[in-house]
């Protein structure tokens, strides 16, 4: 399998892969000319139910895409969760749905659309791209008079998957059924209001929605990689590195990297609620390992190039459960903290009197070996110590994985 | 009179004008192929980048390109641009502007090989050329506006996040045409 997406820059260099958007983006605009979105009337006729070419060909668009990028996701051939995913801005996403919604019909085009417009030479596709761009300098210039709008009503990577809890499968062909309900009500209209004879419709139509259908229904019941297939694919590869210890991290490398200004440490702690309450390192998120795939999306999604995210529990048994978990889904610079919490006691609890290790032979592996006068959780100096105070022998082991995700939807 | 005996003695420039304007023009596509076929572009960016389509940030990014060589200073006070073009930053250093401009490329390749390169205004029948003009440069800057609130287009939020399922761009498209139809009304003679 090819790595996904494919790292264009280290293959092919800057140029290169500019070079192949600006395919993508030839393509594209092709794709819209030879559909007569150049034309606005055309465009417009969509709002008096004459021709209804607009809402067929978007449609079309969107369903054809999402089958196959279902399709090739059930597969292995990309993944989902590294693909770009709007993030989901509910409200001022409405409001500025309405407001595009009125300058289409007022203006006769949308962006992509008046760029097409305007390469055909069609002056008001021109007038219309300039109006954009003054549209997009006067938002920037004012946005920050209502920016707390502007971020408001955040759900993050939400997927119709999410909201309707369904499997992606199932979505795909719920969707697919609606697309073909309304391009059979776009017909009837356009029979109606725009007297267009259907019996001059190309038979071929038919066989294409039936194929569209069928290739839904073979997407779901291939079914989307579970996370234990996904864990398969990649297991010779990333056991092979569980065994040569190379993602389990020193406490010092992560006491030094805490310390580091040009690292986001992201510390997840998946031991149970009274061992966090108990003791736990100032900073860490308290995640229980049976959670661990609820903060999966905001991972993926709010991650910066910099980020380390490292995965702890009482030894290494929960930590390396939930190390397998992240890297089967694909979040990028996952870490282990080497022996736990009890390692880190071990080393940073040493002098204070207050933890002990308990006496008795451990209860297994994974238990906490210490005692604590109290559930202090953070609030001993050993959740967060001074990094110049310490120097360790370690191997680091950190190596940031820049690798060229999704960097931002169509308009980022 | 002259230009035309100009064009008449000037056997390059004819030549030249035919070679772009005077190709046979071609019949669109039918919606559904022309669909099917977008939706393979589509897919193929995100199969080949991991990313979609989009052209509002391109134009996004080519604004403040321009912004910035007028006025870096304000562009390094104001929040939102500085994200694009603060410091050193060069904003057209993105993809999506590659995509945008490979867009107004396909399009006048696509244009002129089918034989649709034509200067002109489309309108309804009831107004002048220039008050399509007008309502163009408006419709253009309250979509404009739009599509940055909304973070995306109608490509970037309705296509390429619809495509994804990705909730929130469904509200966007359902928002889009419902601003649309409820204004269409309104606006019937400027269409019919």
């Amino acid at each position: 399998m090819a790595p996904f997406p494919l790292p264009l820059e280290g293959l092919i260099g800057k140029f290169g892969m500019y070079a192949v958007y600006l395919l993508i983006g030839i393509a594209f605009g092709a794709a819209l000319e030879i559909s007569g979105f150049a034309i606005s009337t055309r465009l417009a006729a969509q709002f008096y139910f004459k021709d209804l070419t607009v809402l067929k060909v978007m449609f079309t668009a969107i369903v054809v895409g999402m089958v196959l990028i279902f399709g090739a996701s059930a597969l292995g051939w990309l993944d989902y969760n590294l693909i770009w995913v709007n993030p989901t801005y509910l409200w001022p996403g409405i409001l500025g749905g309405f407001i595009m919604g009125i300058g289409f019909i007022i203006g006769g085009f949308c962006p992509g659309t008046s760029l097409v417009s305007l390469a055909t030479l069609k002056v008001d596709g021109l007038f219309f791209a300039l109006g954009s761009a003054f549209g997009i300098f006067l938002f920037g210039e004012t946005v920050g008079w209502y920016e707390d709008f502007f971020n408001s009503s955040y759900y993050g990577r939400l997927t119709l998957m999410d909201v309707f809890n369904l499997p992606a499968g199932v979505v795909v062909v719920l969707v697919v059924l609606m697309a073909l309900f309304m391009f059979w009500g776009a017909e009837q209209l356009e029979r109606i209001f725009g007297g267009r004879d259907l019996s001059k419709e190309p038979l071929l139509r038919v066989a294409g929605a039936a194929a569209l259908f069928l290739a839904a229904v073979a997407v779901m019941l291939i079914g989307e990689p579970t996370p234990a297939e996904k864990w398969t694919r990649i297991a010779p590869e990333k056991e092979a590195q569980l065994r040569n210890r190379e993602v389990q991290i020193h406490p010092g490398e992560l006491l030094d990297s805490l310390a580091n200004d040009q690292l986001r440490v992201v510390m997840l702690d998946v031991r149970p609620q009274a061992d966090y309450n108990l003791f736990h390192l100032r900073g860490a998120r308290h995640v229980p390992l049976e959670q661990i795939r609820s903060i999966i999306p905001s991972l993926l999604l709010e991650r910066t190039d910099n980020q380390v995210i490292v995965v702890m529990s009482n030894d290494e048994a929960a930590a390396t459960e939930a190390w397998k978990i992240l890297v089967a889904e694909s979040v990028p610079n996952v870490y282990i903290l080497e022996g736990g919490i009890n390692h880190w006691l071990e080393l940073f609890a040493a002098q204070d009197p207050q933890i002990v290790p308990t006496p008795t032979p451990a209860l297994g592996l994974d238990y906490i070996r210490y005692q604590f006068p109290a559930a202090l959780g953070d609030r001993f100096p050993a959740a967060d110590p001074f990094a110049h105070e310490y120097e360790f022998e370690y191997t680091p082991k950190i190596k940031l994985e820049l690798k060229r995700g999704p960097s931002g939807g169509g308009c980022g | 009179m002259s230009a035309v005996t100009q064009t008449k003695s000037n056997p390059k420039r004819s030549s030249l004008r035919a070679f772009f304007f005077e190709r046979p023009t071609k019949p669109y596509v039918h919606p559904f192929l022309g669909g099917t076929l977008l939706g393979m572009v589509l897919f193929l960016a995100f199969l080949i980048t991991g990313n979609g389509l989009g052209s509002s940030g391109g134009v996004n990014r080519i604004v403040v390109f321009i912004e910035d060589l007028i006025a870096p200073g304000h562009v390094d006070r104001t929040p939102y641009l500085l994200k694009m073009a603060g410091g050193s930053l060069n904003p057209l250093d993105d993809w999506i502007v590659f995509v945008t401009i490979g867009a107004v490329l396909g399009g006048f390749l696509s244009g002129w090989w089918n034989g649709r390169l034509k200067v002109e205004t489309n309108k309804g029948p009831r107004i002048t050329v220039r008050q399509r003009w007008a309502l163009a440069f408006i419709g253009g800057a309250i979509m404009g506006y739009g599509a940055r609130l909304a973070r995306g287009c109608t490509s970037g939020q309705a296509l390429s996040g619809g495509a994804t399922l990705a909730a929130g761009s469904w509200a966007v498209m359902f928002a889009i045409f419902g601003g649309a139809y409820a204004l269409a009304y309104f606006l019937r003679k400027v269409w019919n």
